[in-house]
């Protein structure tokens, strides 16, 4: 790699993969989010120029770091001449600061924090943690999250504004909050993970590309917060997830149900991964929400098919799971499961508990459960009351489907 | 240092009973010290009711004054403190602690420029 022809293509890798690393470092020599993302915007161009000809550094995270600093020096020395306060406290807390690369690993669990302070709306976190650590462009945000990219550019410029007027600091917090702020950070990640698995109208490469990075980011959480078994856990969540991508989908772009799917289409790589962490993090004895999860995919991961699924122990995991977050969208899952083990009768009874009347899955599971008791009219109906609550396509067409077939 | 303010939002109407208040009071003050020891007090202030107010406004040569808050609403700035601190989590730290003796009142973080 260190010598020959790089193509645009793979300086673009080289941009998502080391962004992240490169802002972060940069806002700690700056104290200041605006100056190091435009400074490493500026060193990428530069590395676009270059290295296609003059082939890969031997540091591409280094060259881009360095570059960037330079090039920031640079613009602050002009602008503090013209009396710029802001400019000149910023030149004033890059001095004597060497760049290093040494300690970026609390720079981006820094970086990470700082986009998913509290005080930011949580669609703003959303963003700025896919912009500043993933190193996408506004426009891909908006199209991911189907807004007109100037709303989306005004977003993440506001909230650059806010970080900074707000004195949102840029550092990882006081040890009493650190449970619950880590909790929002996963909540931002797992966010962006469920915005590209959820299949719906948006732009499907796009889509893909967000669980991608939302697994990438996950993995960062990981490596950087090796102590926190819920990151563990949301890894393996997605990573389970994932691995199940192939086969949710049929040929005609219909959508599979879990015990419809042809199983050998699974990626093995991804459910042994998978499987692994939630060994590994379940054996801490911590368990949260994510872990908790994840073992429930874990278990389906495991059963060649869906009558060999361990369902006692899913329902388990779910009455475990109902401990941390008693929400009726988990007791509705939690009557899937029960319906396994004690039959639809039984399911359906917990079922009509629920206060979920505006939920299509509440009445697309109702009417599974009804077809299987052979209470056609109640199994249409419920069919008819779950149609118009989805605007999805696929998931409209295979219930129009399954009501057709009654 | 940043100065923040910590504005308070109560709902407009009757001054609560003696017994609901006192205790608050008591907390309020306690709070207070502890700013003060921490060295990150700087000022605070309680409102008379929204009904005291006046606002002005200059048009052309005129300066129209009407009685009342700026806003119509049920709720109103009551008070407010104003606090110099590192950055803004530790200004939440301190509002967090005021939310708890003010429950279930508002408490609206303000940088000053």
């Amino acid at each position: 790699m260190q010598s020959g022809s790089i193509s645009v293509a793979e300086v673009a890798g080289v941009f998502r993969a080391e962004h992240g690393r490169a802002v972060a470092v940069l806002a700690r020599v700056f104290g200041d989010l605006e100056i190091a993302e435009d400074a490493v915007q500026e060193a990428f161009a530069a590395a676009v120029e270059k290295w296609p000809a003059a082939g890969l550094p031997p540091s591409p995270a280094g060259w881009i770091i360095t570059t960037a600093r330079n090039r920031a020096i640079d613009r602050l020395r002009r602008e503090s001449s013209r009396e710029d306060k802001h400019a000149q406290a910023a030149l004033l807390h890059a001095q004597g600061e060497p760049v290093e690369e040494g300690v970026v690993r609390d720079d981006r669990l820094r970086l990470i924090f700082t986009c998913c302070h509290p005080a930011l709306a949580l669609n703003v976190r959303v963003a700025l943690t896919l912009r500043l650590l993933g190193g996408l462009t506004t426009t891909e945000i908006a199209r991911a999250f189907l807004v007109p990219e100037p709303t989306m550019a005004q977003r993440l410029v506001r909230a650059k504004a806010k970080i900074r007027t707000a004195g949102i600091p840029y550092r990882v917090p006081y040890e009493a909050d650190l449970p619950e702020r880590v909790r929002g950070v996963l909540a931002v990640v797992y966010l962006i993970f469920n915005e590209g698995y959820a299949a719906s109208s948006g732009d499907e490469l796009i889509r893909s590309e967000l669980c991608l990075e939302a697994i990438r980011l996950g993995r960062l959480l990981v490596e950087l917060m090796p102590d926190e078994p819920e990151a563990v856990g949301l890894l393996a969540l997605m990573l389970l997830q994932e691995s199940r991508r192939p086969a949710r989908v049929g040929p005609d772009g219909s959508l599979v149900l879990l015990a419809q799917q042809d199983r050998s289409l699974w990626d093995r790589a991804l459910v042994l991964e998978g499987q692994d962490l939630v060994r590994r993090c379940l054996r801490r004895d911590a368990p949260g929400p994510y872990q908790l999860q994840a073992a429930i995919n874990a278990v389906h991961s495991d059963a060649p098919s869906t009558s060999t699924t361990a369902w006692d122990q899913i329902v388990q995991l779910y009455d475990q799971l109902l401990t941390f977050t008693p929400t009726p969208v988990v007791a509705l899952n939690r009557a899937v499961a029960v319906a396994e083990v004690d039959g639809p009768e039984a399911a359906l009874a917990l079922v009509d508990e629920l206060d979920l009347g505006n939920y299509y899955l509440f009445h697309a599971i109702r009417a599974d459960l009804l077809k299987r008791l052979d209470r056609k009219a109640a199994a249409r109906a419920a069919y008819a009351a779950a149609i118009p609550l989805t605007t999805n396509t696929a998931e409209r067409t295979f219930l129009t489907h399954q009501q057709s077939t009654l | 240092m940043k100065q923040y303010l910590l504005g308070i939002y109560q709902p407009d109407g009757p001054i609560p009973e003696p017994s609901v208040l006192e205790p608050i009071m008591t907390n309020l003050a306690s709070w207070n010290d502890e700013l003060r020891e921490a060295g990150s007090w700087v000022f605070s202030a309680g409102l008379h009711p929204p009904e005291s107010s006046t606002v002005l406004r200059a048009s052309g040569d005129e300066v129209l004054v009407t009685d009342g808050p700026f806003t119509e609403g049920k709720e109103h700035l009551g008070g407010f403190t104003v606090i110099q601190v590192e950055d803004l989590d530790e200004a939440l730290l301190w509002a967090r602690k005021l939310t708890r003796i003010l429950e279930p009142l508002s408490v609206e973080v303000r940088p000053f420029t």
